[in-house]
Parts: C-alpha cells; structure tokens; sequence
C-alpha cells in the first residue's frame, strides 16, 4: 500500500471516528441533562412537593401543587382552542379545499409556527389581557393554543392524505357522502398520525415559559375557574431558579424534572403510537 | 369537485346540504380561515402598535446604541448585536458537532442505530428552554468562571472577542447554552438530506476508489450542501427567537463589547424582563417595535430555510443527474 | 366506549377541584423589595380569614405600577411613589385615583462577594457612586481603601451588579446616588429603569443576590431581609451627618423620623439620605398602590379590612423579617386614610 494511500486510509478512520464522537456527545447531553435533574431534583420529588401549596417567601418547605394543576388547566385549555383550528383546518386543507386556498393557508401557519414564543406572549397580551384588564389561564391558553395549531394543522393534513385512495374510494362506492367517507372512514384511518400531532404540540407548549409571563401572571394559592392568574411550572422553574434561595433551587430542580418527566414521556408515547400505526412519511 | 356530488350531476344545494357536505365545508373552512386570520392579526397588532418610535426614531432606531427609559431614548442596536453575537456563536458550535453528528448518523450507523440515535436527538429538542436556561444557571456560568475562561483567555487573551474579566454569564455563556439547543435541529434535518442523497453519488465516488470520508465529505455532502445551509437556518431562526435560556444568562446589559466573555441582552431577553413594566407608549412601543424585528427576522429565515431543504430533497429524488 | 368514559370522568374531576375553590381571589402585583413581608402577611391574614386569598406576584416595581395603571390587577405595590405625571394617566385611564399606602420601613444595602472580606465594609458616597458609575473599577481602589483602614482589599476587578427589571430598589439607590453626586444625578437620575453605565442584570431583589452570591468580587444593592436570609455581607454607608451606619431596625427607624411628623396627605415621601447622627442613608418606605374606586364589594371590603389588619396587627411581623415597623403618626394617619378606598 503506498503512502499517499495509507494517509487517506487513516484520515477516513479519524474523521469518521470524529463524527461518531458527534453523535456521541450530542445524545450524551440529553442524559446529561437528565442525570443532573435526577441527582440535584430526585430528592426533592416528596408528596409536600405534589400537594402542598408554596410557602411564603424564605421559607423553606411547600410545593407546587398549584402549578401543577395550573399547567394542566392550561394545557386542557390551549388544546380545548388550537386542536379544533389545527384538526379541521387540516381536514379542510386535505379534502376540501383547491391548491391556491391550500398554499395561502399552509403558509399562515408555517409563518405562525415560526414565530419567537415571546412575540406570541405580547400579541396574547393586547388581545386577551389587556383589553379585559384580567390576567388569565384563558389568556395563557390562548398564547399556547396558537402555538399549537401550526403543528396540529400540517399533521392532519399530512396524515389524511396519507390514507390509501383504497379506503376513500371504497367508501365512495358504497355511497357515502363526502363528509360520511372523512368522518368514518378517512380520520379514523390517520387517527394515530394526527394524535401523535396532537401529543407533540403538547408537549412543545407544555415547556413555553415566555409567553405565560404575560398572560397568566403566577398564583400563590389555587386558580379559581379559568378567569384568574395561575401558577405553572415553567414559571415557578424560572422564578425559583433565578433566586437565592437554597430551598428554592431545590424546588426549581425537582419541578425542572417533573416537567422534564411529563414531556419525554409524551414524546416517547407519541412515537411509539405512531411507529406502530399506519406507516406515513414523516415531515 | 369530486365526490358523491359530481357523480351524481346537479344536486340541489339541499340535498348536498342534508348530507352535512356542504356543512362541512363550510365549517373546516372557517377553521383553516381562522388559522390565515390569526396570523394577519398578529402581523397587524406587531405593525401598528410599533408605530411612535417609526415615526420619532426612523430608521435611527436600528444604530443608536442607548436603552434610556428615563429619558425616553430607545435603540435597538446592543440587542441586534446581542441576538446576531450570541447566535452566531451557537452556530459555530453546533455546526460543526451537528453536521458530524449527522454524517455518522446518515453514512456510518446502521439503520436501526440510527433510528434510535435520532429519537434521542429528538428528545433533546423536546426540552424546554427553562430548563436549559437553569442548566446554564447551575452549570455552565460556574464553569465559565473557572475552566473555560482561563483555556481561553491565558492563551488567547491578547485577541478582542476574549479580552477582558469573565463574569459567568455573558455572550459565550449564552452562545453555548442556545448551541446545545440548536444541535438537534442540525442533526435532524441533515441527516434527512444526506440519507436522500442518492446511492449512485456515493457508489460512484467509491467505485472509483475514494475512501468512505472521502466519498462522503466530497461527493455525498456537497450534493447535499444546500438542505444542510437549510438545517442551518432553521437553527439559526431557533436561536434568535430563544428567550427564556438567554435571558437566564446573558449577563442583561444593553451594552456592545467586543469581548465574548462580557455580559450583553439580546431582543428577546429585553421584552421578557421589560415588557410587562414598560410605563408609556413610547417605552412599551419600542419593545413592540423590537418583537417586530425579531418576528421578520425569524420570517425571512424561516423561509429561506425552507427553500432550501425542498430544493435539495427535490435534486435528490432524482430530477436530473449531476 | 371507554375513551369516552376517562374523558367524562377527567372533565369531572376538575370540575369538582374547581367547584371547591370558593375563595375570592384578589390579584397584586409590584415591589420584591416588601416581598418576604407581603407574602408572609398574606399568608397570616388567609390563616384568619379563609375565603379570601390575596395573590401577590412580586414582579418588581415597575410592573406594579403598569399592572396597576392598565387596570389588570386589583393593587399594585412599590416603593418609588408615583411621580404626579403617572398619578394623572391613572386617574386619565382609570377614572379615579390612586392611594398610596405605606407599609414598612425598609434599607437597601450595598452587599458584596469579596473573598477574603468577611467583615461590613465602610463606603462612602462618593465611593458607591464612584463605583457605579464605572469610574471606581478595583476593589483596592484608594476611594474605598482610605474608608476601610486595615482589611486586605484585593485588587481585582469590581463585578458591578444591578437591576434588569424595572424595580422600586431601583430607585431608592438611584434617588440616593442623585442626592450624593452631581454628576450621577446630570448623567444616570433616579427612576424604577436608568441607562445603568456599567454592570449586569438581574431579575428581581432575588436575581441580584443571586448574581452576587455566585459572582466573586461582585457588588449589587439589595433590600436587607435579602442580605440577612441569605447570609450574604453588606456594608455601612456615610450618611449625612458623616458616620457610617449600618443597616438595621434602629437606623432604618431613625431615618424616618423626621418624615414621620410631616407626613404628607398622600404619603409620597423619600427619605434618603435623611437628617439624624444614627439615621441609615439608604431606607425608604415601601406603599401599596390602592385605587381610591373599587367596584366590587367583596374586593372592596377585603382590602379595606386587609390594610387595618396590616397597620394595626400586621406591623407586630415586620421586625423579625428585619422591616422596621411604620412609625406611630403615620399609622395614625393611615388609618383615617383608609375611608378614602370607596
């Protein structure tokens, strides 16, 4: 083997070597972050930290149980608004709508979807709280449910023009109208791609922390209803982290792998779900 | 339009009424309507409430260096600067890595490690900013202090960007955090592009006795160069949107430096700490007017970003053999 | 089925969660610089008085005083009084006016991370302003040496650390610089948010100590309690009368004692830099932002009986958070005052 051959032979292991040091490192960090959520928070994950409202400030002890329960009101909100937009919108844009309306739409949401979580919190702020001079779960929902619309729209579409002219034909055939084939036929077809949809812009919004500053303010005790500012996770992460408290930091880290917790487990089910369904491309 | 409707000829508008066909339509097309009418509201709301400091600061906003609530002077330049600095240092971080990451994803793994490898990738995505925002807090600030600053600083010091006292947090502080965050987008869209790339290319290369590195870094990875620029943008697009990481460890000075170690303020950390106790129009306007410059900046990326990736999937799927 | 029937009963559940939260909620947002006293009295008043929750966010000054202003929180805290342009857009915006109510006694002080020193610094005026303006950038610097004979200052550089958020601390400290040196009052002023010429940011009286407990040879300005729950050092600072005080419940209360019998109606004072050989420099009072026309009844009512409980039993809580109690005129005062809430 000549020289010169032998060079590249060893520059192709090295530099191979090195992207395999890539991949390596960069899957490292996600259990290195969730490495240092268990050391530093596990300890902290008691039952006070699930049921017991948060002390006054410099005291140590309390929990977050309003902030839990806070963020599961928002997200039952925010889904209760972006899912329906996201889902029918989709529908339309698959079986209804021409190639111009379908473009136009497509891209509003791409746009949507693009937008800092931050500018999504100040439009959030002059629709939904200032003009009635209420911060709000409903306001908070409203920032989340538009952030979940782009994601739940491209899905739907995508998955129900996935479905097999087969079924859609078949269906025709038998003298079903256009709306009898989507709902009997066609959605249930894609339903494990757009629920899939459906989990991942829930989880993706489950960790927004901007957009809440503005709209749901925070709650040092139980939110009332829907009307009233609400605690939530991110936002006590935030606030607990940024301060000097040890007990805090604490608290911060706990709430840090719970949130953590929740939303890995939501991805891992969504793609499992989706991995075991109907086999459609993916975006 | 197809379905039952044309089979049948001309039905009534009653009949297709009764079916719910028409109904449906109409409904999910108020829905799909609600999604463009949201998001022209959006624009709107951006555009017309940024309207005073237009029209009294011009296009003076964007060079003029002073954040001044007392004396009611807004400029947006330290936090573009911000913003660009800290993103681009995320780029050359994550590029590298991600890119790497992909080649071996795409080329080297076999398919079923690469399908996990990637589902990891893809939950390091799915974690929140606050999260990485207090990892920074906890972990990279100390480190910054200590280690990372005197590897750079003792040999390099004498270079502007590392000049200077470190203060833990700061632009490099910030650029690392939002480089983890935007790796897996990186890796995730090249490795798509590259495993499009057709098998000929690289069969070629190899039949003409390049080595593996070879065939990929000549042969596979140019061909797929403009879906990766893609990749870049849309993490590029990431980055400077990212509020909550930034804002936990910039350091939140309206200041320019030169140095990478000093502290700084992009545009979506100012809005986040300033936005809900902005007292009079112009104050609360200029930050409107900022989240306006964010969101075209953000648009124009996004859309780039897009263009590109369709462009290389599209040369990949075969439309023509270069 | 089934899908249908675990939706029924989530929906459920939360409706029975949500049906047994009959508190009256009353929503504040302002000053950190009160937060450990607030948000302890809250608490008390809710252990007396079960229905009513008064959910305070400590989001700083600034925010206190816009929430308050566009009308989307019930009260507002902060300790900058508002200026008289701000009290005419609230009464332009809200249609009637707003009420200043004092509620302690409190110091902001110059706390530090110098390793080495563990002792309380002495430092003059000239030698904060001197500091943060950028103009005093080691810690041996003879400006702060000549006031701290014999402690082993190092010469490294000073880590200057202020407020991101706009912040009633803020003011306090800037409305103190602007009355020591000239040439911070032409160049930065006072306000809730200044053009700050050196320093970083932190969120909050709790993201400055923060910032300093972690940052070595950093100085930031903090309310007291925060310095003393977290255990970090603060220094003395010269006052008027050219002795260097410490911050504590006498000096903070010396302070106040010459405003305290000229009191004005509506409660807008400063006291920085106040007269008196043991009076601390940096003390201020902190006021809850109430509007004089409140709408609803039960809101109405509760906050009026909230703000007696506070003047009368409340004040028995400050000192052990390190707030000096209110001085008795103005107690007084404020008690009449509150017939003003309508």
């Amino acid at each position: 083997m000549s020289a010169r051959l032998y060079w590249r032979k060893t520059v192709s292991n090295l530099m191979l070597t090195m992207t395999g040091v890539c991949a390596f490192v960069s899957v490292a960090i996600l259990f290195l972050i969730l490495g240092y959520l268990v050391y530093n928070g596990g300890t902290s994950i008691n039952w006070a930290f699930f049921t017991q409202l948060p002390k006054p400030v410099g005291e140590v002890g309390g929990g977050m149980a309003n902030a839990i329960v806070g963020s599961a009101k928002l997200l039952l909100a925010a889904s209760v608004f972006g899912v329906p937009i996201g889902f029918l919108g989709g529908i339309y844009l698959a079986e209804f709508s021409g190639a111009k309306v379908a473009s136009v739409v497509r891209y509003a949401a791409d746009l949507l979807n693009g937008v800092p979580s931050i500018v999504i919190g100040i439009f959030a702020y002059s629709l939904a709280v200032k003009p009635f001079r209420q911060f709000s779960t409903l306001a908070g929902a409203f920032a989340l449910g538009m952030m979940m619309i782009p994601i739940t729209l491209r899905s739907t579409e995508e998955f129900l023009g996935a479905v097999p002219r087969m079924l859609r034909e078949g269906a025709m055939a038998l003298g079903a109208s256009k709306w009898k084939t989507i709902s009997t036929v066609i959605v249930p077809a894609a339903y494990r791609g757009i629920l899939t949809a459906i989990l991942l812009a829930l989880a993706r919004v489950a960790g927004e922390t901007a957009p809440l500053l503005f709209t749901a303010l925070g709650n040092r005790y139980w939110s009332p209803g829907w009307n009233q500012p609400t605690a939530s996770l991110p936002v006590m992460i935030y606030n607990y982290a940024n301060s000097a408290y040890e007990d805090w930091h604490r608290q911060a880290w706990a709430a840090g792998l719970v949130l953590l917790g929740l939303i890995l487990i939501i991805n891992i089910l969504a793609r499992t779900i989706l991995s075991r369904g109907i086999a459609v491309p993916r975006s | 339009m197809p379905g039952a409707g044309s089979v049948a000829g001309s039905r009534s508008f009653l009949s297709k009424l009764r079916d719910g066909d028409e109904i449906a339509r109409l409904i999910t097309f108020l829905f799909a309507a609600t999604v463009v009418l949201i998001t022209i509201l959006l624009v709107y709301e951006l555009w017309v409430n940024s309207a005073l400091p237009r029209h009294k600061f011009g296009l003076h906003f964007f060079v003029t260096q002073v954040w001044d609530p007392v004396m009611d002077e807004y400029g947006a330049l330290p936090f573009m600067y911000g913003t660009v600095v800290t993103s681009v240092v995320a780029l050359l971080i994550a590029v590298p890595l991600g890119i790497g990451a992909s080649i071996f994803l795409a080329e080297l793994a076999p398919p079923r490690i690469s399908d996990t490898l990637q589902f990891f990738i893809d939950l390091l995505a799915a974690v929140p900013s606050v999260i990485y925002g207090v990892l920074g807090i906890f972990i990279v600030v100390p480190l910054m202090r200590t280690g990372i600053y005197s590897g750079l600083n003792k040999p390099f010091g004498f270079l502007p960007i590392f000049k200077g006292p470190s203060y833990g947090v700061g632009f490099l502080t910030a650029g690392i955090v939002l480089a983890i965050m935007v790796i897996p987008y990186i890796i995730s869209v090249s490795r798509e592009v590259l495993l499009s790339v057709p098998r000929d290319q690289r069969e070629a290369a190899l039949a003409l006795g390049s080595t593996r590195w070879e065939s990929t870094w000549k042969v596979v990875v140019p061909f797929a160069k403009t879906g990766i620029m893609g990749s870049i943008f849309l993490a590029l697009a990431r980055a400077l949107g990212e509020t909550m990481a930034v804002t936990m460890v910039i350091g939140n000075s309206p200041k320019i430096s030169a140095s990478l170690f000093a502290p700084g303020y992009s545009i979506a950390a100012v809005i986040a700490n300033e936005f809900t106790e902005a007292t009079g129009e112009l104050y609360t306007q200029s930050l409107i007017a900022l989240g306006l410059v964010l969101f075209i900046l953000t648009f124009v990326l996004n859309g780039l970003a897009r263009l590109l990736i369709v462009l290389t999937t599209q040369k990949g799927s075969g439309k023509g053999n270069q | 089925m089934k899908r249908t029937t675990v939706l029924l009963a989530a929906v459920l559940a939360f409706g029975i969660l949500l049906w047994a939260e009959n508190a009256l909620l009353i929503n504040g947002a302002g000053a950190t610089f009160p937060s450990p006293i607030y948000s302890k009295w809250f608490d008390v008043y809710q252990q007396k008085n079960a229905n009513i929750h008064f959910n305070y966010q400590s989001v700083g000054s600034g925010a206190g005083i816009k929430q308050t202003t566009d009308g989307t929180v019930d009260f507002g805290a902060s300790d900058m009084p508002l200026t008289d342009e701000q009290l005419s857009a609230y009464q332009a915006k809200r249609g009637s006016a707003l009420l200043h109510f004092p509620t302690v006694l409190g110091a902001v002080v110059p706390t530090y991370n110098v390793q080495g020193v563990s002792a309380a610094l002495n430092f003059t005026p000239d030698a904060l302003a001197g500091i943060f303006l950028g103009k005093i950038t080691k810690w041996n610097d003879a400006a702060i040496a000549k006031a701290n004979k014999g402690v082993n200052l190092p010469a490294q550089d000073i880590v200057v650390i202020h407020r991101s958020d706009g912040s009633g601390t803020t003011f306090i400290w800037t409305d103190y610089l602007s009355k020591v040196s000239d040439e911070w009052k032409n160049k930065v002023s006072k306000a809730t948010s200044v053009n700050w010429p050196v320093g970083l940011g932190g969120k909050s009286n709790e993201g400055v100590t923060g910032l300093v407990k972690q940052t070595p040879y950093s100085i930031g300005y903090v309310e007291l309690t925060y310095a003393v729950q977290n255990n970090i050092p603060y220094g003395t600072v010269k006052n008027s009368s050219g002795n260097f005080v410490k911050a504590d419940l006498a000096s903070v209360t010396a302070a106040a004692a010459a405003a305290a019998n000229v009191m004005p109606d509506d409660f807008r004072v400063s006291i920085t830099n106040a007269p008196g050989k043991t009076a601390y420099p940096i003390a201020s009072f902190t006021w809850l932002l109430i509007p004089a026309k409140i709408q609803e009844a039960g809101k109405r009512d509760a906050i009026k009986s909230f703000l007696k409980w506070m003047l009368e039993d409340g004040q028995a809580y400050n000192e052990q958070l390190t707030y000096a109690k209110l001085p008795k005129e103005v107690v007084a005062k404020e008690l009449k005052a509150i017939s003003k809430v309508q």
